[in-house]
C-alpha cells in the first residue's frame, strides 16, 4: 500500500515540483531581493519558487488523502530507449568537433538504433552510412554547417 | 480603403517571383517535416535560420512562416494515416481522423482537413489584415502593466484549455518561467541559476528545450510502443469528401475557424490550444457524442480548421506587439532581429512591404498547400510507410543539427539530452510539457514588465487592477479560471481528453 503510494505519478510529480521549488528559493536567496518597487534579481524567482513549492505540496497532500491509484510508475519506465537514445545524442555531441560529422552521425545512428529490442546491426550500419552521406551533402555542403566532415 | 491599398502592397510583394518561390519552398518543407513525426517546425526553422542570413528579410520571413503553417497541414496527414501526430497540434486529429481511415475513409478525412484548413487560413488572413492596424494602435496604449496582464491571461488560458491535471499544468508553467530566468539578469548584470557554467550565462535557447522535450523525449516515449503492429493506411480512396461530409462539416469548420482566430491571438494560444478547444466544443455540440473517437468527421473538420486559423493569427501578437506566443514565434523574433528589425507596433509603419507581404503570403501559401496536398498525397503516404526504426535516427540527427546551429554549440546538444530525459519523465508523470515551453518563452518578458510596472507605480501592486485595459485582461483570465469551477465544463474537459 505504502509502496504503491510513493510509486504513483502524482506523488513523484509533487515531490519533483516541491524540490525544484525549494531549490529555486534557495538559489534566489543568493541574490538581493530588493522591494516591490525596485525588484532585485532575486524577487521574481523567489516568488515563482514559493508558488511552485506550494503546488508541489498540494499535489503531495492530495495524493496522501486520495491515495495513489495503484499504478506502478517504476515498472512503466523503459530504461533501454532512454539510455540508448540519450547515449546516441551524447556520442554525437562528443564526437562532432574532433572526429567530424561523418563519424558522429555513424555513432549516433548505431547507438540510438540499439534502443529497440531486436535491432539489426548490419541494417543500422547501412542506415548510418546513408544518413552520414545525406547529412554531409545537405548540411556541410548545402547549408555550410561549421563542423568538420572528417576527423581533424 | 486603406486596407485595400495595404493589401495591394502585400500582393505585389508576395507575388513577386522570388517570394513566391520562397513561399513554395517553405510550405513544401513545412509539410514534409509536419508529416514526419518528431521534427516539427521548430527544428526545421532552427536549422534553416543560418541560411536566411543572406536573404532579404521579407523573403526570409515568408519562407519561415510557410514552414510553420505548412507543418500544420502535414501534421494532419500523419495523424490520419498512421495515428502518429506529426505535429503536436494534430494530436486530436488522431482520434477521429485515424478512426475514419480505418473505416476506409482516409481520403475524405484528408480532404476535409485540407479544405477546412484552407478556408480557416483564408478567413484568418483576412482577420489578421483587417485587425492589424486597429490592434497596433491599441497596442501603443499598452504599458508594462498591460503587457504583464496579457501574458498572465495567455498563460492561464493555456493552462485551463490544455489537457490534464490543472495543478500539474500550473506547476509546469512556473517551472518554465523559472527556466526562462536562467542566465544574466539584464537589470543587475548578475548571473542567476547558472551554477557557474559559462555556457549558461546567456540563458538556455528555447530550441534546446523544445528539441529536448518534444524531439528527444517524444522519441523515447514512442520507442516504448510496439510499432510493428501499427499500420499505415495505404488505401486512401477519393480525397473528395461526399455531400454528406460537407453537410456535417461546414458548421464545425466555421466554428473552428472562429475559435482558432480568437485563441491564436492570445499569447500561448496558437495552433495546439485551438485544436483542443474546438474538439471539446464539437463533442459538446454533437447530436451523438458517442460517435466521437470512432470516426466523426466533425472531429476532424473542427480541430483542423481551428489549428490552421490559430497558427495564422498567432502572428498577430508577434507582428503587432513583438510578443511571441509560442516557440516558433520566438524563433521568428530571432529571425527578425538578425535582419535588424525590432518586432513591435512600429514594424507596420516602418516596413509596410514586409508586414503586408508576409500577411498576403500566408494566404498564397494556404492556396499552394491545397494544391500541394491533395494531388501529392501519394508521396506523403509513401514517406509515411518508412518504418519508424529507420526514421527515428534520422530525426535525432536533425534534432542534433538544429540545436547545434542556433549557437554553434555542442554543449547545447548535451543540454538537449538532459531535457530529453526530463521530457520523457514528464510524459510518464502525465505532466503536459507544452505549458512549460510557453512559460519559458514568456519568462524573461514577464519579469521585465512586472519590474517596470511596479517601478512606475512606486511599488503599488493595485496598478494591475486600476488601469482599465490591464484590469479587463485580468478579468478575462479570472473568467477562464471560473470555467474550471463549473462541473459541466470540468466533465467535458475530462471526457474530451479521455484516453482511448
Amino acid at each position: 500500500m505504502r509502496i504503491s503510494l510513493v510509486n504513483s505519478r502524482d506523488f513523484v510529480s509533487g515531490l519533483l515540483f516541491l524540490s525544484l521549488g525549494l531549490l529555486s528559493c534557495y538559489l534566489s536567496a543568493a541574490h538581493s531581493l530588493g522591494n516591490a518597487m525596485r525588484m532585485g534579481p532575486g524577487y521574481f524567482p523567489l516568488l515563482l519558487g514559493v508558488v511552485l513549492s506550494i503546488l508541489g505540496l498540494v499535489l503531495l497532500v492530495r495524493c496522501l488523502r486520495l491515495g495513489g491509484e495503484g499504478e506502478n510508475l517504476l515498472a512503466s519506465l523503459h530504461w533501454r530507449p532512454a539510455l540508448f537514445v540519450g547515449a546516441g545524442v551524447v556520442a554525437f555531441a562528443l564526437l562532432a568537433q574532433e572526429q567530424g560529422l561523418l563519424l558522429a552521425t555513424l555513432g549516433l545512428t548505431l547507438l540510438s538504433g540499439l534502443a529497440r529490442r531486436g535491432a539489426h546491426v548490419p541494417e543500422l550500419l547501412g542506415l548510418g552510412a546513408a544518413l552520414a552521406a545525406f547529412g554531409v551533402a545537405v548540411f556541410s555542403f548545402g547549408l555550410g554547417l561549421p563542423l568538420p566532415v572528417l576527423p581533424v | 480603403m486603406e486596407l485595400l491599398s495595404h493589401l495591394s502592397l502585400g500582393v505585389e510583394t508576395a507575388l513577386s517571383w522570388s517570394n513566391l518561390l520562397y513561399c513554395l519552398l517553405g510550405v513544401t518543407l513545412g509539410t514534409l517535416v509536419g508529416v514526419l513525426p518528431g521534427i516539427g517546425p521548430v527544428a526545421t526553422i532552427a536549422m534553416l535560420l543560418p541560411v536566411t542570413y543572406g536573404l532579404p528579410p521579407t523573403s526570409a520571413l515568408i519562407m519561415l512562416s510557410g514552414i510553420y503553417y505548412g507543418a500544420q497541414y502535414g501534421g494532419s496527414t500523419a495523424a490520419i494515416l498512421v495515428n502518429l501526430p506529426g505535429e503536436s497540434s494534430s494530436l486530436v486529429t488522431c482520434l477521429d481522423g485515424h478512426a475514419l481511415a480505418k473505416k476506409g475513409r482516409a481520403g475524405a478525412a484528408l480532404g476535409i482537413a485540407a479544405i477546412g484548413s484552407f478556408f480557416a487560413g483564408t478567413a484568418a488572413t483576412v482577420v489578421v489584415a483587417a485587425a492589424a492596424v486597429p490592434l497596433a494602435a491599441f497596442a501603443l496604449k499598452f504599458g508594462p502593466a498591460e503587457y504583464f496582464s496579457l501574458m498572465v491571461l495567455g498563460l492561464i488560458a493555456a493552462v485551463v484549455l490544455a489537457q490534464g491535471d490543472i495543478f500539474k499544468a500550473i506547476a509546469m508553467t512556473l517551472l518554465g518561467l523559472l527556466l526562462g530566468l536562467i542566465g544574466i539578469d539584464v537589470n543587475s548584470g548578475e548571473e542567476r541559476f547558472t551554477f557557474g557554467i559559462p555556457e549558461l550565462a546567456e540563458g538556455i535557447s528555447f530550441v534546446v528545450i523544445s528539441m529536448g522535450i518534444f524531439g528527444i523525449g517524444e522519441i523515447i516515449a514512442n520507442l516504448e510502443r510496439d510499432h510493428s503492429r501499427e499500420q499505415v493506411i495505404r488505401n486512401v480512396g477519393s480525397v473528395l469528401p461526399s455531400r454528406e461530409d460537407y453537410r456535417r462539416s461546414w458548421k464545425p469548420v466555421l466554428r473552428g475557424s472562429a475559435l482558432g482566430t480568437v485563441l491564436g491571438v492570445l499569447p500561448g494560444g496558437g495552433a495546439m490550444l485551438s485544436a483542443f478547444a474546438s474538439y471539446m466544443i464539437e463533442k459538446r455540440l454533437a447530436k451523438d457524442p458517442s460517435e466521437f473517437g470512432k470516426g466523426a468527421i466533425e472531429g476532424v473538420a473542427g480541430p483542423e480548421s481551428a489549428n490552421n486559423a490559430g497558427a495564422q493569427t498567432s502572428f498577430i501578437p508577434l507582428l503587432v506587439m513583438g510578443l511571441p506566443s509560442n516557440a516558433v514565434m520566438a524563433l521568428m523574433i530571432g529571425a527578425m532581429m538578425i535582419h535588424g528589425i525590432v518586432p513591435g507596433p512600429q514594424v507596420m509603419t516602418e516596413r509596410p512591404e514586409l508586414f503586408w507581404g508576409v500577411i498576403v503570403s500566408m494566404w498564397v501559401g494556404n492556396g499552394l498547400l491545397l494544391l500541394l496536398n491533395l494531388p501529392l498525397i501519394g508521396v506523403w503516404v509513401r514517406l509515411l510507410s518508412v518504418p519508424y526504426r529507420m526514421l527515428y535516427p534520422a530525426i535525432l540527427l536533425f534534432c542534433c543539427i538544429g540545436v547545434f546551429s542556433v549557437n554553434n554549440s555542442l554543449f547545447d546538444v548535451l543540454l538537449a539530452v538532459g531535457f530529453g530525459l526530463l521530457g520523457y519523465l514528464f510524459i510518464k508523470l502525465q505532466c503536459e510539457p507544452a505549458p512549460l515551453l510557453l512559460g519559458f518563452v514568456l519568462g524573461p518578458l514577464m519579469e521585465e514588465n512586472l519590474r517596470r510596472a511596479m517601478l512606475l507605480s512606486r511599488g503599488d501592486a493595485t496598478v494591475f487592477f486600476t488601469r482599465p485595459i490591464s484590469a479587463s485582461l485580468l478579468l478575462i483570465a479570472l473568467l477562464f479560471l471560473a470555467l474550471l469551477a463549473l462541473p459541466h465544463f470540468r466533465a467535458t474537459r475530462k471526457v474530451a481528453f479521455a484516453e482511448d
